[in-house]
Protein backbone atom coordinates (compact mmCIF):
# COMPACT_ATOMS: atom_id res chain seq x y z
CA UNK A 1 0.00 0.00 0.00
CA UNK A 2 0.95 3.44 -0.65
CA UNK A 3 -0.46 6.36 1.12
CA UNK A 4 -0.52 10.20 -0.58
CA UNK A 5 0.81 12.09 1.85
CA UNK A 6 -0.55 15.66 1.37
CA UNK A 7 3.01 17.18 1.63
CA UNK A 8 5.41 14.48 0.50
CA UNK A 9 3.50 12.83 -2.40
CA UNK A 10 3.01 8.69 -2.31
CA UNK A 11 5.13 7.08 0.48
CA UNK A 12 4.97 3.45 1.32
CA UNK A 13 2.65 1.96 3.76
CA UNK A 14 5.80 0.67 6.11
CA UNK A 15 7.14 4.50 6.75
CA UNK A 16 3.93 4.87 9.16
CA UNK A 17 2.75 3.26 12.01
CA UNK A 18 -1.29 2.61 12.40
CA UNK A 19 -3.26 3.72 14.91
CA UNK A 20 -6.87 2.45 13.96
CA UNK A 21 -10.43 4.35 13.41
CA UNK A 22 -10.40 7.91 13.47
CA UNK A 23 -12.88 8.81 15.61
CA UNK A 24 -10.67 8.38 18.09
CA UNK A 25 -9.80 12.35 17.81
CA UNK A 26 -13.17 12.76 19.23
CA UNK A 27 -12.53 12.33 23.21
CA UNK A 28 -15.51 12.11 25.40
CA UNK A 29 -15.79 14.89 28.15
CA UNK A 30 -14.55 13.31 31.02
CA UNK A 31 -17.01 15.42 33.38
CA UNK A 32 -20.12 14.59 31.84
CA UNK A 33 -22.16 12.08 33.98
CA UNK A 34 -22.06 9.52 31.65
CA UNK A 35 -18.14 9.22 31.22
CA UNK A 36 -17.69 6.11 32.23
CA UNK A 37 -19.56 4.44 29.86
CA UNK A 38 -18.76 7.38 27.08
CA UNK A 39 -14.94 5.73 27.83
CA UNK A 40 -15.13 2.78 27.34
CA UNK A 41 -17.17 2.52 24.45
CA UNK A 42 -14.45 5.25 23.06
CA UNK A 43 -11.33 3.13 23.90
CA UNK A 44 -12.82 -0.38 23.24
CA UNK A 45 -15.71 -0.68 20.97
CA UNK A 46 -15.66 0.01 17.24
CA UNK A 47 -17.28 0.08 13.96
CA UNK A 48 -15.06 -1.94 11.86
CA UNK A 49 -16.31 -2.03 8.73
CA UNK A 50 -15.85 -3.85 5.95
CA UNK A 51 -15.75 -1.52 3.21
CA UNK A 52 -14.55 2.60 3.38
CA UNK A 53 -12.90 3.22 7.29
CA UNK A 54 -11.65 6.73 8.25
CA UNK A 55 -8.79 5.77 10.07
CA UNK A 56 -5.10 7.44 12.11
CA UNK A 57 -1.76 6.73 10.40
CA UNK A 58 1.06 8.33 11.99
CA UNK A 59 3.80 9.13 9.46
CA UNK A 60 6.74 7.62 12.40
CA UNK A 61 9.85 7.17 9.39
CA UNK A 62 8.94 10.63 7.67
CA UNK A 63 7.92 14.00 9.20
CA UNK A 64 6.06 12.62 12.12
CA UNK A 65 2.57 13.92 10.86
CA UNK A 66 -0.73 12.36 11.38
CA UNK A 67 -2.71 11.31 8.59
CA UNK A 68 -6.18 10.23 8.43
CA UNK A 69 -6.08 8.21 5.80
CA UNK A 70 -9.49 7.18 4.08
CA UNK A 71 -9.15 3.48 2.71
CA UNK A 72 -11.11 0.12 1.77
CA UNK A 73 -11.03 -2.47 3.60
CA UNK A 74 -12.48 -4.95 1.63
CA UNK A 75 -9.70 -3.98 -1.27
CA UNK A 76 -7.10 -1.89 0.62
CA UNK A 77 -7.62 1.09 -2.34
CA UNK A 78 -6.92 4.55 -0.13
CA UNK A 79 -9.42 6.42 -1.49
CA UNK A 80 -7.85 10.22 0.41
CA UNK A 81 -5.17 10.88 2.96
CA UNK A 82 -5.45 14.55 4.72
CA UNK A 83 -3.08 15.86 7.61
CA UNK A 84 -5.22 15.84 11.05
CA UNK A 85 -3.82 19.31 11.83
CA UNK A 86 -6.38 20.43 8.47
CA UNK A 87 -8.93 19.13 9.16
CA UNK A 88 -9.92 21.06 11.92
CA UNK A 89 -10.57 18.01 14.53
CA UNK A 90 -10.22 18.69 18.33
CA UNK A 91 -11.03 17.12 21.19
CA UNK A 92 -15.01 17.21 22.04
CA UNK A 93 -14.08 17.78 25.71
CA UNK B 1 -25.66 -41.69 -10.97
CA UNK B 2 -24.48 -39.72 -8.67
CA UNK B 3 -25.29 -40.52 -5.06
CA UNK B 4 -27.58 -38.74 -3.29
CA UNK B 5 -26.12 -37.77 0.05
CA UNK B 6 -29.71 -37.18 1.39
CA UNK B 7 -30.50 -40.90 1.29
CA UNK B 8 -27.49 -42.30 2.92
CA UNK B 9 -26.78 -41.60 7.04
CA UNK B 10 -23.03 -42.13 7.46
CA UNK B 11 -23.00 -44.56 10.36
CA UNK B 12 -20.22 -46.28 8.65
CA UNK B 13 -17.09 -46.45 11.32
CA UNK B 14 -13.54 -46.25 10.27
CA UNK B 15 -11.45 -49.01 11.44
CA UNK B 16 -8.48 -50.63 9.81
CA UNK B 17 -10.65 -53.60 8.79
CA UNK B 18 -13.66 -51.18 7.05
CA UNK B 19 -10.41 -49.75 5.22
CA UNK B 20 -8.67 -53.05 4.08
CA UNK B 21 -11.80 -54.68 3.47
CA UNK B 22 -12.82 -51.92 1.05
CA UNK B 23 -9.65 -51.88 -0.77
CA UNK B 24 -9.66 -55.23 -1.40
CA UNK B 25 -13.10 -54.23 -3.33
CA UNK B 26 -11.80 -51.46 -4.76
CA UNK B 27 -13.60 -48.63 -2.63
CA UNK B 28 -17.26 -48.86 -4.16
CA UNK B 29 -18.94 -48.66 -0.31
CA UNK B 30 -17.88 -45.69 0.63
CA UNK B 31 -20.71 -43.13 1.51
CA UNK B 32 -20.04 -39.64 2.22
CA UNK B 33 -19.19 -37.66 5.11
CA UNK B 34 -22.53 -35.77 6.25
CA UNK B 35 -25.64 -35.42 4.51
CA UNK B 36 -26.95 -32.35 2.63
CA UNK B 37 -30.05 -31.42 4.19
CA UNK B 38 -32.62 -29.10 3.54
CA UNK B 39 -33.12 -26.44 6.20
CA UNK B 40 -35.74 -27.27 7.99
CA UNK B 41 -38.49 -24.61 9.29
CA UNK B 42 -37.51 -24.41 12.54
CA UNK B 43 -34.74 -26.24 15.22
CA UNK B 44 -33.90 -25.91 18.93
CA UNK B 45 -30.66 -24.60 18.05
CA UNK B 46 -29.53 -22.52 15.23
CA UNK B 47 -25.28 -22.08 14.90
CA UNK B 48 -23.85 -19.91 12.93
CA UNK B 49 -20.79 -20.38 10.86
CA UNK B 50 -19.71 -23.69 10.24
CA UNK B 51 -16.13 -23.35 10.77
CA UNK B 52 -14.32 -25.56 13.34
CA UNK B 53 -15.71 -23.62 16.61
CA UNK B 54 -19.26 -23.96 14.40
CA UNK B 55 -19.13 -27.84 14.04
CA UNK B 56 -17.77 -28.13 17.00
CA UNK B 57 -20.49 -26.49 19.27
CA UNK B 58 -22.75 -28.82 17.55
CA UNK B 59 -21.19 -31.70 18.37
CA UNK B 60 -20.31 -31.37 21.87
CA UNK B 61 -24.42 -30.05 21.67
CA UNK B 62 -25.31 -33.62 20.88
CA UNK B 63 -22.82 -35.56 22.65
CA UNK B 64 -22.80 -33.79 26.25
CA UNK B 65 -26.31 -32.02 26.04
CA UNK B 66 -28.79 -34.53 24.05
CA UNK B 67 -29.62 -31.41 21.68
CA UNK B 68 -29.82 -32.84 18.59
CA UNK B 69 -32.52 -30.99 16.88
CA UNK B 70 -29.83 -28.51 15.93
CA UNK B 71 -28.55 -27.18 12.28
CA UNK B 72 -24.96 -25.55 11.21
CA UNK B 73 -25.55 -22.75 8.98
CA UNK B 74 -22.27 -22.32 6.72
CA UNK B 75 -22.22 -19.30 4.25
CA UNK B 76 -19.67 -21.08 2.10
CA UNK B 77 -18.69 -24.46 2.09
CA UNK B 78 -17.09 -26.71 4.95
CA UNK B 79 -13.57 -26.50 5.63
CA UNK B 80 -13.49 -23.18 3.11
CA UNK B 81 -13.09 -20.75 6.27
CA UNK B 82 -10.09 -19.69 8.92
CA UNK B 83 -10.46 -23.63 9.93
CA UNK B 84 -8.34 -24.62 6.60
CA UNK B 85 -6.49 -21.50 6.73
CA UNK B 86 -4.42 -21.36 9.60
CA UNK B 87 -1.25 -22.94 10.84
CA UNK B 88 -2.36 -25.91 12.22
CA UNK B 89 -0.36 -25.36 15.81
CA UNK B 90 -1.74 -26.78 19.27
CA UNK B 91 -0.91 -25.91 22.14
CA UNK B 92 -1.36 -24.97 26.00
CA UNK B 93 1.19 -22.55 26.83
CA UNK B 94 -1.04 -19.25 28.30
CA UNK B 95 0.19 -17.50 31.30
CA UNK B 96 -3.00 -15.92 32.37
CA UNK B 97 -5.85 -17.71 35.39
CA UNK B 98 -8.55 -16.66 32.65
CA UNK B 99 -6.64 -18.81 29.74
CA UNK B 100 -4.42 -21.26 30.75
CA UNK B 101 -6.99 -23.73 31.99
CA UNK B 102 -9.60 -23.59 28.75
CA UNK B 103 -6.44 -23.95 26.87
CA UNK B 104 -5.45 -27.40 28.89
CA UNK B 105 -8.85 -28.48 28.57
CA UNK B 106 -8.32 -28.18 24.70
CA UNK B 107 -5.16 -29.71 24.71
CA UNK B 108 -6.69 -32.60 26.39
CA UNK B 109 -9.68 -32.53 23.96
CA UNK B 110 -7.10 -32.70 20.88
CA UNK B 111 -5.65 -35.71 22.30
CA UNK B 112 -8.75 -37.81 22.78
CA UNK B 113 -10.57 -36.01 19.78
CA UNK B 114 -9.44 -38.65 16.96
CA UNK B 115 -11.38 -41.51 19.31
CA UNK B 116 -14.16 -39.47 19.71
CA UNK B 117 -14.76 -38.57 16.24
CA UNK B 118 -14.36 -41.66 14.81
CA UNK B 119 -11.80 -39.76 12.86
CA UNK B 120 -8.05 -39.29 11.47
CA UNK B 121 -7.27 -35.61 12.52
CA UNK B 122 -3.53 -36.61 12.28
CA UNK B 123 -3.11 -35.06 15.98
CA UNK B 124 0.57 -34.90 16.42
CA UNK B 125 2.17 -33.95 19.87
CA UNK B 126 5.37 -32.59 18.20
CA UNK B 127 6.48 -30.28 20.71
CA UNK B 128 6.05 -26.51 20.83
CA UNK B 129 9.59 -25.11 21.48
CA UNK B 130 9.34 -20.93 22.34
CA UNK B 131 13.11 -19.78 22.77
CA UNK B 132 14.04 -16.67 24.95
CA UNK B 133 17.30 -14.92 24.06
CA UNK B 134 18.13 -13.17 26.92
CA UNK B 135 17.59 -13.35 31.22
CA UNK B 136 14.71 -10.98 31.13
CA UNK B 137 12.80 -13.74 28.49
CA UNK B 138 13.94 -16.85 30.81
CA UNK B 139 12.61 -15.38 33.62
CA UNK B 140 9.50 -14.83 31.71
CA UNK B 141 9.36 -18.28 30.68
CA UNK B 142 10.43 -19.57 33.94
CA UNK B 143 6.77 -18.16 35.37
CA UNK B 144 4.50 -18.77 32.41
CA UNK B 145 5.95 -22.78 32.32
CA UNK B 146 5.17 -22.66 36.72
CA UNK B 147 1.58 -21.29 35.18
CA UNK B 148 1.26 -23.84 33.02
CA UNK B 149 2.70 -26.75 35.36
CA UNK B 150 -0.39 -25.47 37.79
CA UNK B 151 -3.27 -25.66 35.46
CA UNK B 152 -2.25 -29.24 34.64
CA UNK B 153 -0.12 -28.91 31.75
CA UNK B 154 3.39 -30.00 31.17
CA UNK B 155 6.48 -27.77 30.93
CA UNK B 156 9.84 -28.20 30.58
CA UNK B 157 13.04 -25.48 30.60
CA UNK B 158 15.80 -25.94 27.72
CA UNK B 159 18.77 -24.49 28.28
CA UNK B 160 20.92 -23.86 25.09
CA UNK B 161 22.38 -27.51 24.86
CA UNK B 162 19.37 -29.02 25.31
CA UNK B 163 17.57 -27.01 22.41
CA UNK B 164 20.90 -27.79 20.75
CA UNK B 165 20.04 -31.80 20.57
CA UNK B 166 16.40 -30.89 19.27
CA UNK B 167 17.84 -28.34 16.54
CA UNK B 168 21.45 -28.68 15.88
CA UNK B 169 21.10 -25.96 12.72
CA UNK B 170 19.79 -22.86 14.61
CA UNK B 171 21.50 -19.97 14.72
CA UNK B 172 23.02 -20.22 18.34
CA UNK B 173 25.93 -17.26 18.12
CA UNK B 174 23.65 -14.48 16.73
CA UNK B 175 25.98 -11.80 18.09
CA UNK B 176 22.83 -9.78 19.47
CA UNK B 177 20.21 -11.75 20.25
CA UNK B 178 22.16 -15.59 20.44
CA UNK B 179 19.67 -18.52 21.45
CA UNK B 180 19.99 -19.06 25.39
CA UNK B 181 17.02 -21.91 25.78
CA UNK B 182 13.64 -22.38 25.60
CA UNK B 183 10.67 -23.37 27.09
CA UNK B 184 9.46 -26.78 25.96
CA UNK B 185 5.92 -28.01 26.14
CA UNK B 186 5.87 -31.94 24.35
CA UNK B 187 2.07 -32.08 24.00
CA UNK B 188 1.70 -29.29 21.91
CA UNK B 189 1.85 -29.96 17.88
CA UNK B 190 0.14 -29.66 14.94
CA UNK B 191 -3.36 -30.91 13.80
CA UNK B 192 -4.36 -31.92 10.21
CA UNK B 193 -6.76 -28.50 10.30
CA UNK B 194 -9.12 -29.75 6.84
CA UNK B 195 -9.38 -33.31 9.07
CA UNK B 196 -10.39 -31.11 12.18
CA UNK B 197 -13.63 -29.79 10.12
CA UNK B 198 -14.29 -33.08 8.44
CA UNK B 199 -14.77 -34.78 11.51
CA UNK B 200 -16.66 -32.37 13.40
CA UNK B 201 -19.46 -32.16 10.18
CA UNK B 202 -18.96 -35.83 10.06
CA UNK B 203 -19.83 -36.51 14.31
CA UNK B 204 -22.07 -33.80 14.34
CA UNK B 205 -24.09 -35.38 11.22
CA UNK B 206 -24.21 -38.46 12.81
CA UNK B 207 -25.97 -37.53 15.84
CA UNK B 208 -28.83 -35.68 13.44
CA UNK B 209 -27.11 -32.46 13.19
CA UNK B 210 -28.06 -30.47 9.93
CA UNK B 211 -25.02 -29.12 8.10
CA UNK B 212 -26.05 -26.76 5.58
CA UNK B 213 -23.79 -25.37 3.38
CA UNK B 214 -24.28 -22.03 0.61
CA UNK B 215 -26.69 -21.13 3.29
CA UNK B 216 -26.00 -17.45 3.95
CA UNK B 217 -27.61 -15.90 7.16
CA UNK B 218 -28.66 -12.44 6.66
CA UNK B 219 -29.90 -11.29 9.36
CA UNK B 220 -31.92 -11.44 12.94
CA UNK B 221 -35.41 -12.01 14.13
CA UNK B 222 -35.66 -10.23 17.17
CA UNK B 223 -38.95 -9.87 18.83
CA UNK B 224 -39.19 -7.58 22.44
CA UNK B 225 -35.66 -8.22 23.14
CA UNK B 226 -35.51 -11.96 22.17
CA UNK B 227 -33.66 -13.51 19.00
CA UNK B 228 -36.73 -15.88 17.78
CA UNK B 229 -34.26 -16.95 14.62
CA UNK B 230 -32.47 -16.02 11.54
CA UNK B 231 -33.64 -15.11 8.07
CA UNK B 232 -30.83 -16.90 5.33
CA UNK B 233 -30.22 -16.79 1.67
CA UNK B 234 -32.35 -19.79 1.84
CA UNK B 235 -35.51 -18.46 4.16
CA UNK B 236 -36.35 -17.90 7.20
CA UNK B 237 -34.70 -20.61 9.80
CA UNK B 238 -36.58 -19.78 13.91
CA UNK B 239 -35.15 -21.38 16.53
CA UNK B 240 -35.28 -21.22 20.40
CA UNK B 241 -30.93 -20.33 20.34
CA UNK B 242 -28.81 -18.80 18.06
CA UNK B 243 -25.83 -19.01 18.29
CA UNK B 244 -22.96 -16.88 16.04
CA UNK B 245 -19.53 -18.36 15.68
CA UNK B 246 -18.18 -16.92 12.49
CA UNK B 247 -14.54 -15.36 14.22
CA UNK B 248 -13.07 -13.11 11.34
CA UNK B 249 -16.66 -11.65 10.23
CA UNK B 250 -18.08 -11.76 13.94
CA UNK B 251 -18.27 -7.41 13.52
CA UNK B 252 -20.35 -7.98 9.93
CA UNK B 253 -22.65 -10.52 11.33
CA UNK B 254 -23.33 -9.03 14.83
CA UNK B 255 -24.53 -5.54 13.12
CA UNK B 256 -26.86 -7.67 11.61
CA UNK B 257 -28.53 -7.46 15.29
CA UNK B 258 -27.37 -4.29 16.08
CA UNK B 259 -24.42 -4.87 18.26
CA UNK B 260 -20.62 -3.28 18.00
CA UNK B 261 -18.10 -5.72 19.33
CA UNK B 262 -14.82 -4.79 20.96
CA UNK B 263 -13.12 -6.02 18.02
CA UNK B 264 -10.95 -5.29 15.35
CA UNK B 265 -10.57 -7.47 11.81
CA UNK B 266 -7.15 -7.96 10.82
CA UNK B 267 -5.29 -9.69 8.15
CA UNK B 268 -2.56 -12.63 9.06
CA UNK B 269 -0.27 -13.78 6.29
CA UNK B 270 0.97 -17.58 6.56
CA UNK B 271 3.37 -19.14 4.28
CA UNK B 272 4.24 -22.55 2.86
CA UNK B 273 7.75 -23.75 1.36
CA UNK B 274 8.26 -26.35 -1.09
CA UNK B 275 8.49 -30.12 -0.20
CA UNK B 276 11.95 -30.59 2.08
CA UNK B 277 12.93 -33.69 3.89
CA UNK B 278 12.47 -33.96 7.18
CA UNK B 279 14.39 -31.26 8.93
CA UNK B 280 12.02 -29.85 11.83
CA UNK B 281 10.43 -32.11 13.85
CA UNK B 282 8.61 -29.90 15.46
CA UNK B 283 7.01 -26.24 15.94
CA UNK B 284 10.04 -23.46 16.92
CA UNK B 285 8.76 -19.51 17.70
CA UNK B 286 11.88 -17.33 17.28
CA UNK B 287 12.15 -15.03 20.87
CA UNK B 288 13.85 -12.25 19.34
CA UNK B 289 10.97 -11.57 16.58
CA UNK B 290 7.74 -13.06 15.48
CA UNK B 291 8.74 -16.02 13.57
CA UNK B 292 7.22 -19.36 13.74
CA UNK B 293 7.78 -22.45 12.21
CA UNK B 294 7.11 -26.40 11.52
CA UNK B 295 6.86 -28.98 8.87
CA UNK B 296 4.02 -30.38 7.68
CA UNK B 297 3.03 -34.22 6.80
CA UNK B 298 3.73 -33.31 3.50
CA UNK B 299 7.16 -31.62 4.27
CA UNK B 300 6.44 -28.14 3.74
CA UNK B 301 7.30 -25.72 5.63
CA UNK B 302 4.73 -23.85 7.44
CA UNK B 303 5.84 -20.62 8.78
CA UNK B 304 4.56 -17.08 9.67
CA UNK B 305 4.66 -13.87 12.13
CA UNK B 306 3.15 -10.99 12.43
CA UNK B 307 -0.54 -9.92 11.99
CA UNK B 308 0.02 -6.58 9.22
CA UNK B 309 -1.47 -4.15 11.62
CA UNK B 310 -3.88 -2.22 9.57
CA UNK B 311 -8.03 -3.08 9.33
CA UNK B 312 -8.53 -5.67 7.12
CA UNK B 313 -11.42 -7.52 5.34
CA UNK B 314 -9.06 -8.40 2.00
CA UNK B 315 -7.79 -12.18 3.08
CA UNK B 316 -4.57 -11.03 1.26
CA UNK B 317 -1.43 -8.80 3.37
CA UNK B 318 1.30 -6.88 1.77
CA UNK B 319 4.99 -7.03 1.29
CA UNK B 320 6.11 -5.20 4.15
CA UNK B 321 5.48 -8.29 6.50
CA UNK B 322 6.19 -10.72 4.05
CA UNK B 323 9.72 -9.41 4.88
CA UNK B 324 9.59 -8.89 8.85
CA UNK B 325 8.58 -12.87 8.79
CA UNK B 326 11.50 -13.86 6.28
CA UNK B 327 14.24 -11.83 8.27
CA UNK B 328 12.99 -13.27 11.15
CA UNK B 329 13.69 -16.94 9.78
CA UNK B 330 16.57 -16.35 8.29
CA UNK B 331 17.64 -14.74 12.12
CA UNK B 332 16.55 -17.97 13.43
CA UNK B 333 17.90 -20.34 10.64
CA UNK B 334 19.60 -19.59 7.71
CA UNK B 335 19.31 -22.38 5.69
CA UNK B 336 15.96 -21.41 4.92
CA UNK B 337 16.48 -18.93 2.66
CA UNK B 338 17.44 -22.01 0.37
CA UNK B 339 14.01 -22.82 0.39
CA UNK B 340 11.49 -21.55 -2.72
CA UNK B 341 8.62 -20.55 -1.24
CA UNK B 342 5.42 -22.22 -2.50
CA UNK B 343 2.26 -20.23 -1.10
CA UNK B 344 1.10 -17.60 1.04
CA UNK B 345 -2.06 -16.43 1.64
CA UNK B 346 -3.91 -14.17 4.72
CA UNK B 347 -6.95 -14.90 6.85
CA UNK B 348 -8.49 -12.31 8.73
CA UNK B 349 -8.73 -12.37 12.32
CA UNK B 350 -11.43 -10.76 15.32
CA UNK B 351 -8.52 -9.03 16.84
CA UNK B 352 -10.05 -8.07 20.32
CA UNK B 353 -8.60 -5.33 22.60
CA UNK B 354 -7.09 -7.57 25.49
CA UNK B 355 -5.71 -10.30 22.59
CA UNK B 356 -8.34 -12.87 24.50
CA UNK B 357 -11.70 -14.39 22.84
CA UNK B 358 -15.27 -14.28 23.98
CA UNK B 359 -17.84 -17.16 24.91
CA UNK B 360 -20.94 -15.05 26.14
CA UNK B 361 -24.35 -13.96 25.79
CA UNK B 362 -25.33 -10.90 24.98
CA UNK B 363 -27.49 -8.30 25.44
CA UNK B 364 -30.64 -10.11 23.22
CA UNK B 365 -32.22 -13.17 24.69
CA UNK B 366 -31.72 -16.39 23.12
CA UNK B 367 -28.83 -15.36 21.06
CA UNK B 368 -25.31 -16.34 22.02
CA UNK B 369 -21.59 -15.63 20.52
CA UNK B 370 -18.60 -16.87 20.21
CA UNK B 371 -15.60 -14.92 18.52
CA UNK B 372 -12.67 -12.81 19.28
CA UNK B 373 -9.99 -15.55 19.06
CA UNK B 374 -7.45 -13.46 17.46
CA UNK B 375 -5.02 -15.43 15.53
CA UNK B 376 -5.30 -18.30 18.34
CA UNK B 377 -8.31 -19.64 17.08
CA UNK B 378 -7.71 -22.99 15.44
CA UNK B 379 -6.10 -24.69 18.86
CA UNK B 380 -8.92 -23.39 20.86
CA UNK B 381 -11.19 -25.54 18.53
CA UNK B 382 -12.45 -28.77 21.15
CA UNK B 383 -12.30 -26.30 23.84
CA UNK B 384 -14.25 -23.53 22.07
CA UNK B 385 -17.09 -25.57 20.79
CA UNK B 386 -17.11 -27.66 24.85
CA UNK B 387 -17.60 -24.09 26.40
CA UNK B 388 -19.66 -22.71 23.51
CA UNK B 389 -22.28 -25.79 23.87
CA UNK B 390 -22.31 -25.30 27.80
CA UNK B 391 -23.33 -22.06 27.63
CA UNK B 392 -26.46 -22.61 25.02
CA UNK B 393 -27.38 -25.48 27.03
CA UNK B 394 -27.03 -24.55 30.27
CA UNK B 395 -27.40 -20.61 30.24
CA UNK B 396 -24.10 -20.66 32.28
CA UNK B 397 -20.78 -20.24 31.18
CA UNK B 398 -18.26 -23.42 31.91
CA UNK B 399 -15.99 -23.26 34.95
CA UNK B 400 -12.98 -22.80 32.48
CA UNK B 401 -14.79 -20.14 30.20
CA UNK B 402 -16.31 -17.78 33.03
CA UNK B 403 -13.93 -14.96 32.04
CA UNK B 404 -14.42 -14.45 28.17
CA UNK B 405 -17.03 -12.15 28.84
CA UNK B 406 -18.51 -9.07 26.24
CA UNK B 407 -18.37 -7.03 29.18
CA UNK B 408 -14.87 -7.91 30.70
CA UNK B 409 -13.66 -4.35 29.30
CA UNK B 410 -15.81 -1.91 31.17
CA UNK B 411 -15.22 -3.51 34.16
CA UNK B 412 -11.78 -3.27 34.06
CA UNK B 413 -11.21 -7.02 34.13
CA UNK B 414 -9.34 -7.36 30.86
CA UNK B 415 -7.40 -11.17 29.86
CA UNK B 416 -4.42 -9.20 28.86
CA UNK B 417 -1.63 -11.74 28.13
CA UNK B 418 0.71 -9.21 26.58
CA UNK B 419 -0.06 -6.45 29.09
CA UNK B 420 -0.56 -4.34 26.10
CA UNK B 421 -3.10 -1.14 25.71
CA UNK B 422 -6.56 -1.77 23.98
CA UNK B 423 -4.58 -1.54 20.64
CA UNK B 424 -5.68 -4.64 18.48
CA UNK B 425 -2.98 -4.41 16.46
CA UNK B 426 0.02 -4.81 19.30
CA UNK B 427 -2.05 -8.44 20.76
Amino acid sequence: MKIPHPLLGLRDASEFVYLGDASMLQRPDPTAPTAPEKFHEYLHVRTNPAGTHRELWFHEYGDRSWLIVTRNTVTHDILNAELVTATGVRDAG
Amino acid sequence: MPINPNKLRPRQRFSALAIASKALARQPSWKPHWRDPEPKERYDVVIVGGGGHGLATAHYLAKEHGITNVAVLEKGWIGGGNVGRNTTIIRSNYLLAGNQPFYELSLKLWEGLEQDLNYNAMVSQRGVLNLFHNDPQRDAYVRRGNAMLLSGADAELLDMDGVRQFYPFLNFENARFPIQGGLLQRRGGSVRHDAVAWGYARAADTRGVDVIQNCEVTGFIQNGGRCEGVETSRGTIRADKVAVCVAGSSSRVMEKAGLQLPIESHVLQAFVSEGLKPVIPGVITYGAGHFYISQSDKGGLVFGGDIDGYNSYAQRGNLPVVEDVCEGGMALMSAIGRARLLRMWGGIMDMSMDGSPFIDKTGIDGLYFNGGWCYGGFKATPASGFCFAHLIAQDRPHPVATDYRLDRFVRGAPINEKGQAAQPNLH
